[in-house]
Formats: C-alpha cells, sequence, structure tokens
C-alpha cells in the first residue's frame, strides 16, 4: 500500500534522529575526560604525553555508544529493514 | 520507494559498498565488491614498501639515507608502542601488533586517495576483531591454563558465569564495531559534503579530510591496537 510505505519511511526518519540522541551521553563523559586530563597537566607538565594517551584510550572507549546509536541511525536511514 | 527519503535516490551521493563482478561457487553467487579492491591496493603499497624497506636494511649503510630512516623511525615508534605496554610479552606480540597497525592506519587514510576506505566495511573490522578474539583465548589458555580460565569465568561467584562469558563475546563485537563506525561516518560525512554542497565544496573540504581521515583514522588505529595489547596482555598475566 502507498501510504503504508511512505507512513513506515517516515516513522524511520524520526526513529533515525530520536536514534542520534545518544550523542549526548558521550559527548558529556568525553568533555568531562578531557577537562580532567588538562587539570592533570597542569598539575604535573612532565607528564603530559602519558595523560594524553591515556585520555584518548579512555575517551574512544567512552564514544562506543554514541556509535552504536549512529549505527542504528544510518541502518534506519539507508537500510530500511522495516519500509521492505 | 516514495520520495520521502530524498538522500538514498540522489544518485551523486555514493558511500555504498558495489558489487564489480559476481561469479558462482557452490552454487551461490558470490560478489567481488570495492572493498576487495582496495584492500588489494593497500596490499600492494604495503607489499612494495616492504620490499624496498628490506632492501634499505639489507644494504644499510652507516648513515642512514632518508628512506632508511623512515623505516626505522616506523619500527622504532612501533616497538617502543608495544614494549611501553605489553613490557616482558613484547617480544611475541610486536609483529602481530605492527601488522594490524599498519595495515589499519593505510585502511583509513585511504580516503584521502579517492578509495572508500576497507574498515568502512563490516566484513574487514570484524575479521581483525576475530583475529584478536582468537589470540587472547589462545593464550589464555596457554598462560593461565585451564583451570584459571574456569576460575577467571567464575568470578566472584559462579553463578555470575554467564554474564563473564557474555562478556568475553562483546569484545570483539565492539573492538569491531568502534572502528567500523568511526570510520564509516567519516565517509557518509564527506559522501553528503561533496554530494549536497557539490557547488561550494571548492577547498575547504581539505580540512575536514585532515580531520575525517587523518586525524580520526590515526586515532581509531591507536585505539585498536591499545585495546588488542591490553586485553591480551591481561590474558597472558597469571595471578
Amino acid at each position: 500500500m502507498e501510504f503504508n510505505t511512505n507512513f513506515i519511511l517516515g516513522c524511520s526518519a524520526i526513529g533515525a534522529g530520536l536514534a542520534v540522541i545518544a550523542g549526548i551521553g558521550p559527548g558529556i563523559g568525553q568533555g568531562i575526560a578531557a577537562g580532567h586530563a588538562a587539570a592533570a597537566v597542569g598539575r604535573n607538565p612532565g607528564a603530559k604525553s602519558d595523560v594524553t594517551s591515556t585520555m584518548l584510550l579512555g575517551q574512544a572507549v567512552a564514544e562506543t555508544t554514541g556509535l552504536y546509536g549512529l549505527l542504528v541511525a544510518m541502518l534506519l536511514l539507508f537500510v530500511k529493514p522495516l519500509g521492505k | 520507494m516514495g520520495q520521502g527519503v530524498l538522500l538514498t535516490e540522489s544518485a551523486d551521493i555514493d558511500f555504498m559498498i558495489h558489487g564489480v563482478f559476481s561469479y558462482e561457487l557452490f552454487g551461490q553467487t558470490v560478489w567481488i565488491t570495492t572493498t576487495h579492491i582496495c584492500v588489494l591496493i593497500v596490499m600492494l603499497v604495503i607489499i612494495a614498501f616492504c620490499l624496498a624497506a628490506n632492501r634499505a636494511i639489507k644494504y644499510a649503510s652507516e648513515v642512514p639515507g632518508t628512506f632508511q630512516n623512515i623505516v626505522e623511525l616506523v619500527v622504532e615508534m612501533l616497538d617502543n608502542m608495544v614494549g611501553g605496554v605489553m613490557g616482558k610479552f613484547s617480544p611475541k606480540f610486536r609483529n602481530y601488533v605492527g601488522t594490524i597497525f599498519i595495515f589499519i592506519f593505510l585502511s583509513n587514510i585511504s580516503g584521502l586517495f579517492g578509495l572508500r576506505p576497507p574498515t568502512a566495511d563490516y566484513g574487514v573490522t570484524f575479521a581483525l576483531g576475530i583475529m584478536t578474539f582468537t589470540l587472547i583465548h589462545y593464550n589464555q589458555f596457554k598462560y593461565q591454563k585451564v583451570k584459571g580460565v574456569i576460575a577467571g569465568l567464575c568470578d566472584p561467584w559462579p553463578i555470575w558465569a554467564p554474564i563473564n562469558m557474555i562478556g568475553e563475546i562483546a569484545v570483539p563485537i565492539s573492538l569491531s564495531l568502534r572502528l567500523f563506525a568511526n570510520v564509516l561516518s567519516g565517509t557518509v560525512m564527506m559522501a553528503l559534503i561533496y554530494g549536497l554542497l557539490s557547488k561550494i565544496a571548492i577547498i575547504w573540504p581539505a580540512a575536514l579530510h585532515v580531520y575525517f581521515d587523518l586525524f580520526s583514522g590515526a586515532i581509531q588505529t591507536y585505539v585498536f591496537c591499545m585495546l588488542t595489547m591490553t586485553y591480551i596482555s591481561n590474558a597472558c598475566t597469571t595471578d
């Protein structure tokens, strides 16, 4: 049915938009990590390279949940599993 | 499909994997895709570099030339990275970590040269994740023996075992999805910019290329290798 397919596609687009709200959490988390790393470098400038690599590793792990939201949005928009 | 989803219907936005040609294998159609070709190109570049490096080291001079300097720099950097994380286990895993580091790094930055990055295909990253997973568990059984593995599985109490098992299985999936989603998001973003803003995308996308391909690619390569090394040295440690 024509109406049904379009309706499902529109709902998929709304769902994709809702799914990328998952990016809020990792954003806050990465910001906190970067802030604490900046404070650590300020207190102990000699350990800058160690602090930076640890911060990047932690941020990349924290980013994973946001990326899952992004993947769900991509699947809804481009693979269209519900519209078939 | 209706006109609702404009993006996928427009012809000039293109970041999907395409089949190049297909062949029959045991009654199933198997496609050779753009990913295979990009992996092949990356591999050819690595092989050419290796042959040249082998030649440069074989006829090494006391005062190193430019190319010998570059080769020594790369090897020394990888050795230091592996040695700093794995400590006494580093001689065994230096070659594996170095190999995947160079492969993932070249794959990630191949977007700069107009290829579709091979790591933006879940098949490639999942294979890398499975390789790491195999290595983790092989070393766990080798160093901790069956008793240690079972003890680690029933960590606080034996009733915890199913949850620990799910945690073990999640390792390669999250490892590969992290790399895949990061590279894919960069690829999609660049395709959208070149597709939708093609009239004004003159020089400034170069800055985005530096971020999405070089910076993000290097960080994700580093993170993948770092996590691989951490997991493996955890598996090797007996306590």
